[in-house]
């Protein structure tokens, strides 16, 4: 398993797969307040939020949630529905996720936020068409024990149910594959064009020209 | 003469640094807002990194989400609240940023206090660690939702790596009836373009109802575009913002004034500008609308019947099930006299002196229903002393209802105010998700201000239309 930095995943070398057990967990729009209640954000490190990922669904399912599903143990792959992580920025919900044991997320869309918010940690969003995405629940569903490969660099899916197309952006495909997704080094690199920027903005200088 | 441009264009194009070798865009940011639930991770990494905060003059902090409401008092009794708090004003000490704090008088929701400062202007990007911040658009400014890596990202360059959306210009046409309210607006958009429908896009508000809103209208407006999945949402500058903006501790003074207003103005949508697409809904047929479901989008009219399952698109049927069974509320029925147990005036989407004055018109009129539970929560300090000014507090007491300090309150339920069990909140805020105010079982009804009150005091959902 990757190593983790308070970040996200060590960035010292790239990412160009992802393989391991999936996790079926169905149901679109499932928001940011699910998948870490507010509660849990009264913290000031990421240490320990992963035992509080979809804490309250899970208490309220006593034990029947994929999360808690002994067959999904040991799972690093996420798969879910439409628009998973929509509402709040809180990069707690894919931090916890991540520390929960998540390396990947493959669904039908994602949240701009949250993907976004995932790339910055090295962790995978990546899309697949309908029809291959149930037929991928379908499969890991019946045989939870199948190592499912998500080949970044090919942008595909392989598992029981076939190899099948997998959606990633451009940019994001890049920064995973080169290791460059801490934002902050990329930025810092434009050196003096950022104060350049600033200068030519009127309202920098509180419009005194 | 230049190719007409949308602002949305103009402000990108102004403070793009650079084009990233992975395609997106290094996004200089004019204004960085922050508070203590997503920033103290960020600063940590910042010292991990060994890095300083580049532009220590452009970000602005406040405490919102954990401060308590019935007391702003320190230290706070919940401990894990008051080491965030101590974190944050131990970073801005450090790094030599402004902090607005409770005894500055100026504390609040920061999309509150960024307006009422002067602070959100015209032009600038915006960002935040806090999917809210579309508010700050309803200025004219580019207002980006993010993270807490983001959040380190602005601090240690003042840039962010973007994707560039596609802008999608919404036109509400024609003239609201009475008792409808920017709130209802937004509801309406949501509804009909998705909760997902955003995604991918900015979402640039125009027509003769958006031209007529005031900038609080505006606020209200914007806040929400995230829950239509569009991280930005904002509206062009005209003389509704100039006046807004006039005066402002933080806003250009003297001979500035006149060049700032002439810059703001160059950077509003051209006639003519490409928008990737349109949308144009009626304002005439907006009702006073309420959410049914747990998400922004599930919601209707209040005297529309909420979806019968046998309605709905068969690919939705599993989430209208979900959603009508967690709020134990039935197919084929109104929402108007449903029973309620809480009340909610307050957040950043419904927090501003002009919600409080509708709410309190309202409530001149009755006295809380017996059994519910009340809050009224200025969205800041100056809020709070504009409503004192007014006497709107004595109005909310007189009809029985708690007016407290300022702060996030039960928006969502990081501080001590939260529903109990399986509570039903008529609630001004932002989100029904389940869980989001407190309560793993409560339930959220989202309207308009004016609406919480007429609930309140009816103890039932009604239409606000036939208590004024």
């Amino acid at each position: 398993m990757a190593q983790r930095a308070a970040g996200g995943r060590s960035e010292t070398a790239g990412l160009d797969r992802v393989e391991g057990r999936g996790c079926v967990l169905r149901g679109d729009d499932i928001d940011t307040d699910r998948i870490i209640p507010a509660r849990y954000l009264r913290c000031v490190t990421f240490d320990g939020i992963g035992e509080h990922a979809f804490s309250d669904d899970r208490k309220q399912a006593k034990g029947d949630h994929p999360l808690d599903d002994p067959r999904f143990r040991g799972a690093s792959i996420l798969i879910v529905g439409r628009n998973f992580g929509c509402g709040s920025s809180r990069e707690h919900a894919p931090q916890a996720l991540m520390r929960f044991g998540f390396e990947a997320f493959v669904g039908a869309s994602f949240a701009e936020i949250f993907a976004g918010n995932c790339t910055a940690l090295g962790l995978p969003c990546v899309t697949l068409g309908e029809r291959d995405l149930e037929a991928l629940m379908d499969s890991v569903s019946l045989d939870p024990a199948q190592r499912i490969v998500i080949d970044l660099a090919a942008r595909t899916l392989t598992s029981r149910a076939g190899t099948v197309a997998a959606g990633l952006r451009d940019g994001v495909r890049k920064a995973l594959l080169e290791g460059s997704w801490n934002a902050t080094a990329v930025l810092i690199e434009a050196g003096d064009a950022i104060e350049r920027t600033a200068a030519r903005l009127p309202y920098a200088s509180g419009f005194a020209t | 003469m230049p190719p007409a441009k949308s602002l949305f264009d103009k402000v990108w194009d102004a403070h793009a640094v650079r084009e990233l070798p992975d395609g997106q865009t290094q996004l200089f940011i004019g204004l960085h807002l922050i508070h203590e639930v997503t920033s103290p991770q960020a600063f940590a990494m910042l010292r991990e990194m060994k890095l300083p905060v580049r532009f220590p003059a452009r970000t602005f902090a406040t405490v919102d989400h954990i401060i308590p409401t019935d007391s702003q008092h320190r230290p706070f009794a919940d401990s894990l609240a008051e080491e965030m708090l101590v974190h944050l004003e131990r970073s801005c000490r450090e790094h030599g940023i402004r902090f607005f704090d409770a005894a500055s008088g100026k504390q609040g929701i920061v999309h509150v206090i960024g307006p009422e400062l002067g602070l959100t202007q015209p032009g600038m990007t915006v960002a935040c660690g806090d999917s809210h911040t579309s508010t700050h658009g309803a200025f004219g400014a580019i207002a980006f939702g993010i993270g807490t890596s983001q959040v380190r990202d602005v601090l240690a360059t003042q840039c962010l790596a973007l994707s560039r959306p596609k802008v999608r210009r919404i036109e509400v046409t024609g003239k609201l009836g009475g008792g409808v309210y920017a709130k209802d607006v937004i509801l309406h958009i949501i509804r009909r373009l998705g909760v997902n429908g955003g995604v991918g896009f900015a979402y640039e508000y125009a027509g003769p109802v958006i031209e007529a809103f005031s900038m609080e209208e505006r606020l209200t407006l914007c806040n929400m575009s995230i829950e239509g999945g569009a991280r930005v949402g904002y509206v062009n500058p005209d003389e509704t913002t100039f006046a807004y903006l006039r005066g402002r501790e933080l806003a250009p003074q003297g001979a500035h004034w006149e060049r700032a207003v002439a810059w703001w103005r160059s950077m509003a949508s051209d006639p003519g500008a490409h928008y990737d697409e349109r949308v144009s809904l009626a304002g005439n047929e907006i009702e006073p609308t309420v959410t049914w479901g747990i998400n922004p989008g599930q919601a209707c009219g209040v005297n529309e019947p909420i979806p019968r399952l046998s309605e709905v698109r068969a690919e939705e049927r599993a989430q209208v099930a979900e959603a009508l069974e967690f709020m134990g509320l039935a197919g084929g029925r109104p929402l108007a006299g449903t029973k309620i147990d809480v009340a909610f005036i307050g957040s950043c989407t419904n927090g501003r002196i002009s919600d409080l004055r509708e709410a309190a018109r309202v409530a001149r009129l009755g006295r809380v229903a017996p059994g519910v539970r009340t809050y009224v929560v200025p969205g800041s300090q100056a809020v709070a002393r504009q409503a004192e000014a007014e006497g709107l507090p004595e109005v909310f007491r007189a009809a029985g209802f708690d007016w407290r300090e300022p702060g996030c309150s039960m928006c969502l339920a990081m501080n001590p105010d939260k529903l109990v069990g399986r509570e039903l909140c008529a609630s001004s805020s932002n989100r029904n998700f389940k869980g989001r105010q407190g309560s793993p079982t409560g339930r959220t009804l989202l309207m308009s201000p004016a609406m919480v009150a007429a609930a309140a005091i009816r103890g039932h959902v009604v239409d606000v239309r036939e208590v004024l």
